[in-house]
This record gives structure tokens, sequence and C-alpha cells, in this order.
């Protein structure tokens, strides 16, 4: 009989190996699964991973990898924070729409005005709107205990709403033939987030870099990282050296919000250009994974959202050329965070076997 | 007492990293009253734990009446006249006497013949209990009642009980004896843990003493001083902390008219409670465990605010301050509970030593941490207080339950507050590290600190407090000097026996 057994300490050599194992498994019975399906497994998975990186058309794949990642990562750290502290808000991808809109209103207002102030006030919108969307569900939560799970997930819905109505009414591109959508922004000069789009290098590149050097800083060098990380191992503990939990709520929720909605607004005036109904494409959900896969920690982020921007690619690639189907690859991405899940018990418990004693 | 019950050879358990039980043998006599004596982490509990089918022990044998006994689970433990109390009560608030026995039974009779068997057990034994009463309602020997009851309607032949006596006042613990001698009268054994010497004195026929798991000796505890069994259960002689004569100061912290509602449905709110401690003065605080003893904690280390006035540091009005404002001024605090309050469990010993020591160690500067510094906090309060670790990078939760104490306790007194409050400083710490704890609460009120000491440990009380004052159902009685107070006088000022009465034995 296998049991598991409590380890005194959290073990540091699986606390760092359990995201290469959980990938390498996940090759593995992501292998078994395109098999099934009939496709050439190692081709299957080398399509996935190698292809974006070193294939032949690799120097259109790695620019996409930074566009792909940067919102990931930026979207992640934010999360990671409010994770590390046990506030779980899980509506970033509605947040990721309000700081789109309300950063793209700004700049649409401005048109066609051209100013070096307009994009400055534009990430400053962005920001701010997102990090509002964030307080609906940390304001009723600290006045009325509502669980901030349910709240800022609903908003999401609420805010795909807002989205559509946007891109149809307010937004909507008066010289656009009646299609809906707004003008587009990456090709307004003082609203593109652009720097080289060539090289797939934008504003929110640059952004995902610093913050995660600055959450590396706050969780380690700051009062304010470690009263997050004290009150997710032990809340009463954390009220006992003084930490206002409501203000945590707050600054984590808000955080995770204003990082959001900058992802939104880098978005929206760089790789997708415009508002459109369907501008949102889920990296507010998968940035939940990215956050665990690189264990809330901010490097790890880095590399988690630099790993799933390559599944993504790859994905694409594996559809069009192998021909696997679009939920396959779900399911790959699934498996991920599954596998990662599952190994991390490793970190607090080994495995032992025990003879069964005669009873 | 010729007959032997239960006869246990050579039983052996070892868990990763220690060895609980090493070759223990006893025997229990049919009817006796059997002591099992050791400090806490001896091995008292893993060796229960296997006679009651717990734990499956390593080694060893055991025979119950000449056969062979082996349980592999609590059921058939019981099924073979073994009936055990715990120390900590599985009893649901929210439900009556009836029900909360009845889901711990097999086969639950209707609920009015339990009911009506529960009446008789209690009247037999001068227990009496309601069985209609919700439990939330009952004081803590009341639920101890309920759980002897639930043990007593199986019928059983040996009774274990696990520390009966920490939960009750001596009033309390007189009734409960006298059920006891009963049962014992009419050839039930019973198996008693405790570390609590008088009380063996006065109750138990026989003694078998462990120390670090293994069996050192054997006495007949009415014929032995506390004092040889004591010393036979620490296995050196004992420091007895001494007591420098002192002065005593002016007024350090003053609390007048506080009370505060209690958080949780069945926790217990203070009411209008006044005390004044000096500097250099141990006010000691007694009282059964829930009475207000969370709650008057909260309510200092400022977890929980109350009104401005109600709470007075050297006469200035801290009732609305948290707690880091609180360490600022000088009052220094440390929970009872070490894993989750005290210290965060998954946290290093540095990060554990910053938790509260930042603001008067000046760990931080305008909000960014100095590392360094705190580990040489931490090093310097593993030293002092001989915490017993690899290092201060390890976890909390690595360290045994006395050596994190050790930790706690030291944290706080190296931080130099001139006010101290600290809830079971001694619970669940060896016997030796419990004496150099208690030295250095008085070391510093020696040194003109001002230390409140909230315990339910009486002796700890009675040994390094000035004054003594009772915590019952949220009130706390006038304090009154520690010399030449009874233990009858302590006994209701802790409540007495709560309107507990006994039936005619």
């Amino acid at each position: 009989m296998i049991i598991l057994e409590k380890r005194p300490q959290p073990s540091r050599l699986w606390s760092v190996s359990t995201p290469v194992v959980a990938v390498i498994a996940t090759m593995i019975f992501g292998g078994l699964l395109f098999g099934l399906l009939g496709k050439n497994p190692i081709e299957a998975i080398r399509t996935i991973f190698w292809e974006p990186l070193f294939g032949e058309f690799a120097f259109y794949y790695r620019p996409q990898l930074l566009v792909k990642g940067a919102p990931l990562v930026l979207i992640a750290i934010g999360l990671s924070l409010g994770f590390k502290a046990g506030i779980w808000n899980i509506g970033a991808e509605g947040q990721y729409i309000i700081g789109a809109l309300t950063g793209a209103a700004v700049g649409l207002a401005f048109y066609p005005l051209e100013a070096w102030y307009i994009f400055p006030l534009m990430v400053i919108a962005g920001a701010l709107g997102g990090w509002a969307w964030a307080m609906i569900p940390g304001i009723l939560k600290i006045k009325f205990g509502t669980n901030e799970i349910l709240v800022s997930l609903m908003l999401v819905y609420v805010a795909e709403q807002i989205l559509a109505s946007m891109a149809l009414g307010l937004l909507k591109n008066p010289e656009g033939f009646g299609f809906p959508g707004s003008r587009n922004l990456a090709e307004y000069a003082s609203a593109s987030s652009w720097i080289n789009q060539n090289a797939g290098m934008h504003w929110g590149v640059v952004t995902a870099l610093i913050a995660v050097i600055f959450a590396y800083v706050l969780l380690n060098r700051h009062m304010l990282g470690f009263n997050i990380r004290l009150t997710g191992d032990a809340p009463r503990a954390a009220r006992f050296a003084g930490v206002n939990p409501a203000r945590l709520v707050l600054f984590c929720l808000g955080a995770s919000g204003f990082l959001a909605g900058l992802a939104g607004l880098f978005e929206v005036a760089g790789p997708a250009g415009q508002v459109t109904i369907d501008f949102n494409t889920g990296y507010g959900f998968t940035a939940i994974i990215v956050a665990f896969l690189g264990r809330l920690h901010p490097f790890g982020i880095l590399l988690a959202g630099l790993l799933m921007a390559l599944t993504y690619i790859g994905g694409e690639i594996a559809q069009s050329n192998l021909g696997l189907p679009a939920a396959a690859i779900q399911v790959f991405q699934g498996m991920l965070l599954f596998f990662l899940l599952a190994f991390d018990l490793l970190t607090n418990y080994r495995l032992r076997l025990k003879t069964r004693e005669a009873a | 007492m010729s007959d032997i019950l239960l006869s246990i050879k050579g039983l052996t358990k070892a868990y990763p990293g220690v060895v609980a039980n090493s070759n223990v043998s006893f025997d229990i006599g049919e009817g006796e009253v059997h002591a099992l004596l050791g400090e806490n982490g001896a091995g008292k509990s893993t060796l229960v734990k296997m006679i009651y089918g717990l734990v499956k022990p390593d080694s060893g044998t055991m025979t119950l009446r000449g056969k062979p006994y082996a349980p592999p689970e609590p059921r058939a433990a019981r099924a073979d006249g073994i009936a055990m109390v715990f120390q900590h009560f599985s009893l649901f608030d929210a439900l009556n006497v009836a029900e909360n026995i009845a889901l711990g039974m097999e086969n639950p009779p209707p609920m009015r013949d339990l009911a009506r068997r529960i009446r008789e057990v209690s009247e037999t034994y001068g227990l009496p209990l309601d069985p209609y009463r919700t439990v939330g309602d009952l004081s803590a020997g009341e639920r101890q009642r309920v759980e002897i009851i639930r043990c007593l309607l199986q019928d059983p032949k040996l009774l274990i009980m696990d520390e009966p006596t920490s939960v009750l006042t001596p009033q309390e613990v007189d009734i409960l004896f006298q059920t006891l001698r009963k049962l014992s009268s009419e050839g039930t054994a019973i198996l008693y843990i405790s570390h609590k010497l008088e009380e063996i004195r006065a109750l138990c026929d026989h003694a078998t003493v462990l120390r670090l798991g293994k069996n050192v000796g054997e006495c007949t505890p009415r014929e032995t001083s506390a004092r040889d069994m004591a010393e036979l259960m620490v296995g050196t002689s004992l420091k007895t902390p001494t007591r420098a004569g002192r002065e005593l100061g002016e007024p350090a912290l003053d609390i007048t008219g506080l009370s505060v509602s209690s958080p949780s449905a069945f926790g217990t709110s203070l009411k209008n409670i006044h005390l004044t401690v000096r500097e250099g003065e141990v006010l000691g605080i007694g009282g059964v465990a829930g009475n207000g003893q969370d709650e008057l904690l909260a309510a200092l280390t400022g977890e929980v605010l109350c009104e401005a006035d109600a709470v007075k540091l050297k006469g200035q009005p801290i009732g609305r301050l948290g707690p880091i404002a609180r360490r600022e001024l000088g009052l220094l605090t440390a929970p009872e509970e070490r894993l989750g309050h005290a210290a965060a469990p998954d946290m290093s010993l540095t990060e554990n030593a910053m938790l509260t020591g930042w603001v008067r160690e000046g760990l931080q500067n305008r909000g960014f941490m100095k590392w360094g510094e705190a580990q040489t906090f931490a090093e310097k309060i593993i030293k002092a207080f001989d915490v017993r670790t690899p290092g201060p990078g390890n976890a909390a939760r690595s360290l045994s339950g006395g050596n994190l104490q050790k930790f706690v306790i030291g944290r706080e007194v190296l931080q130099n507050p001139s006010v101290l409050v600290v809830n079971q400083p001694t619970w669940g710490v060896d016997a030796s590290a419990a004496a150099a704890i208690r030295q250095a609460l008085l070391d510093l009120a020696a040194g003109g600190a001002a230390v409140i000491c909230i315990s339910q440990d009486l002796d700890e009380l009675m040994e390094i407090a000035d004054r003594f004052a009772a915590l019952n159902e949220g009130r706390l009685s006038a304090p009154r000097e520690t010399t030449g107070l009874t233990v009858e006088e302590i006994g209701l000022m802790m409540g007495g026996a709560h309107g507990m009465e006994v039936a005619d034995v």
C-alpha cells in the first residue's frame, strides 16, 4: 500500500522540479492522447514545442511568443499576489475587458489629434478601469462578506455584455460602414502600443517584465509582501501581527485588476488593434493556470507565461498542419495544470511504501 | 485486585524520527484505578491509542483476561469492553446530549429509550445530566459527563481517561473522583492518564511512570511523595523557579469596565472586566478553558478593539489601537495557539521572528525588511531560550510543540516589553522547558515589567503569580494575593462546581 506522509517542511527540490516533471508527464500523456486520435504523437509534441521556436517559420512565431506571453504574465503576476494571500480573483478576464474599454475610449476621444500625452493617458485610464472593476468584489467582500470568487467571476459576463454594447454602440467606428468594432488604434500613431511590431515588442512586454521585478521585490523585501504571504499561510497569525485584512483584500484585488486592466489596454492598442465583440480570448482565465504553473513565484510566472504562450502557438500550428481538433489542444493545456497540481503534493508529502499489517 | 484484566508486554511503537513507546509492559487488575504518569511527550497518548485500537503497535503483545488482544480499530476495542474519554471532546455544539450520544453508537435505539437510559446511567453514577439540553450551553464539566456517559452506556470493563481534569475546577474534580471511585468499586478498571501528581495520589491504586517512551518505574501513589514521583517522571531533580522579592512600581496596565462580545456563536463575551497590574508584578489569571481566556487575550493584543478608555497602558488609552501600535508602546502578547496564531507554520523561524519583532527590534526601514537583522534576532532567541532546531531557516511547523513555545515566548521576552500578556505559556511543554519559561517570566517581572499570565495550570499560577484572579463565564473575579490562598477559595473564584449537583452516590 502506498501512503502519503507529511514532510516536516516543504521540499525545496520538489518545489523547483514539479513544473518540469509536470511538463514531461503532460508530454507523455498528451502524446498518448494524440496517438489515440490517430496522429503521430512524437510529431505532434514536436510541432507544439519545437516548431514555434526552431522550426522553418520560427522567425514568424517567435515574436508571437512575446505577444501572447505578455498579457498572460502581466495578469498572472497580479493574480499571484492575491492567490498567495488566499484572495481568489477569478474575474481577471472582466478586468481585462474593462481596462481595454476605458483605455481605448480615452484614445478614441482624442482621434485624430496626434500628441505625446495620449498614450500615457490611455495607460492610466486602462489601469484605473481594471482597478475599479476589481474594487467591486473587493468592497462587497469587506462590507458584506460576499465571496470574491463568485462576484469577480460573474462580473466577467457583465463586462462581456458591456464590451458588446460598446463595440456596437458608443465606440463603433463612424467610418466603419456599419460594421461592429471601433477604429483601429494600432494604426493611430499616438495611441498605438507597438514599439516594434516585427519583433513582437509592445509596451505590454516591457510592463510585464517590470511587473515581474516589482512583484519579486514586493514579496521578498517589503512588508506588504510579507503580510501577503503571512495572511496566506496563517490568517490568524497575520491579524496577530497587525495586518488589516480588509486593506489587504482591497490591495490584492486592486493590484490584480490594475495589471489586468493594463494588459487589456496594451492588447487593444496593439495586437488586437480595435474594440470588437470577441476582443477577449480568455487570457484572464489562462493566467490563473499560468500563476499556478509558475508556483506563484514572479520568475516562475515569467517562464510559465512563455510556456503557455508556446502551447497556444504550437497548438495552432498542430491544428492547421496535423489537423488536430482544437478540443484536443485544450485538453492538453488542461493536463498541464492537472499534473502540476498533482505533483505539487510531493512538495509537502512524501510517498512511502507500506506493507499491510496482518489484522 | 488479584485478577489481571489487561496485561501489556513489550509494546513498541516508532514514528519516523521518534520512538514513542519502547518495550512498555504493565498489568491492570480488575477494578483497579491505574495511573499512567509522564510528561507531555512521554508516550502516554500513543500507549493508550494502541490499547484503544487507534494505533497498531510495531511489536509487543496485549492480553485481555487471558486472551490475546489486538484491536484493529476502536470499534473492536469497544466490543471487547474498552472505552475511552478523550482530552478533547468530540461533541457537536448545536445538537443536544442524546443526539450527540446517538451519533457515536453503532445501532442507536429510539431517541426516547436512549434518553431514558442516559437518565438511568447518569443518576446511578452521580452525573446528573438532562438528555435534551443543547451541548453548546453546557459547561466543560458537563460536556465531559456526556463523554463519560457515552462510555458507560457500553458497560465497559476498562475506562481510559486522558487528562480528564484539565478542564475542571477543583470542585468538579471532586465530583468526578466520586464517580470514578464508585465505578472502580463495581469492578470497572480505570486507566487514568495525568501529569498532575496530587490527583493521582488521591485517586489511584497503582501508577506506571513513562519517560521518553520507556517504562521507568512503578509505584503505589498513596505511599510515594509527589516530589519523588515528579523526579521519577522527569528523570532529574527539578529546579523550582526562584522569585526574588521585588518592589512593585507604578500601575502599568489598567483595564476598567472592559466588555467585548465574542465574535463566534459559542464563544464567551467579556463582561465588565477590571484589573490593574503594576510594574514588577505577575498577575495570574486562572479559569476553566472557554471562559473568556482567548477573548481577553484578543482584546489585549489589539486583534479585537474596545473603547479607548477601557484599556490603559501607563495611563494612555489604547483600546482603539491595533496590534502594531500597542507593540510600539510596549504591550506584547503571546497567544495560546502556537501554530497558526502565534507563529505561521510554513514560514521560517527568521520570518516568524519578523512577525512581531519588526516593530521594536527595528527590523524594517520604510517598509523594507532587514532580513539579515531578523535572522540575527531569531538566532538570539534560539540561543537564549535553548530552542532545539537545526537553524533559523527551518519552518515553524518542523519544531516540536515545546520548542516552538520556547521560541514564541522568547521572541516576546527578548523585545523588552513593559507589559507582557501570555496565554497558557507552558501548555504541552516538558517540565524542564516549562521551568525555564516560568523563570523567564519571573526575571522579566524582576526587571520591572508587568506580566499577566493566563493559564489553566493552577500549580503554575501559584508558583509564579503575586496575585490571582479567575475568569468565569466572561467575568473576572477580584484579584487576591496568592500567598495564603487555599484550593477551595480558588475553586470558588473559578465558579465552584458551576451548579453541577451531586446525586446520591
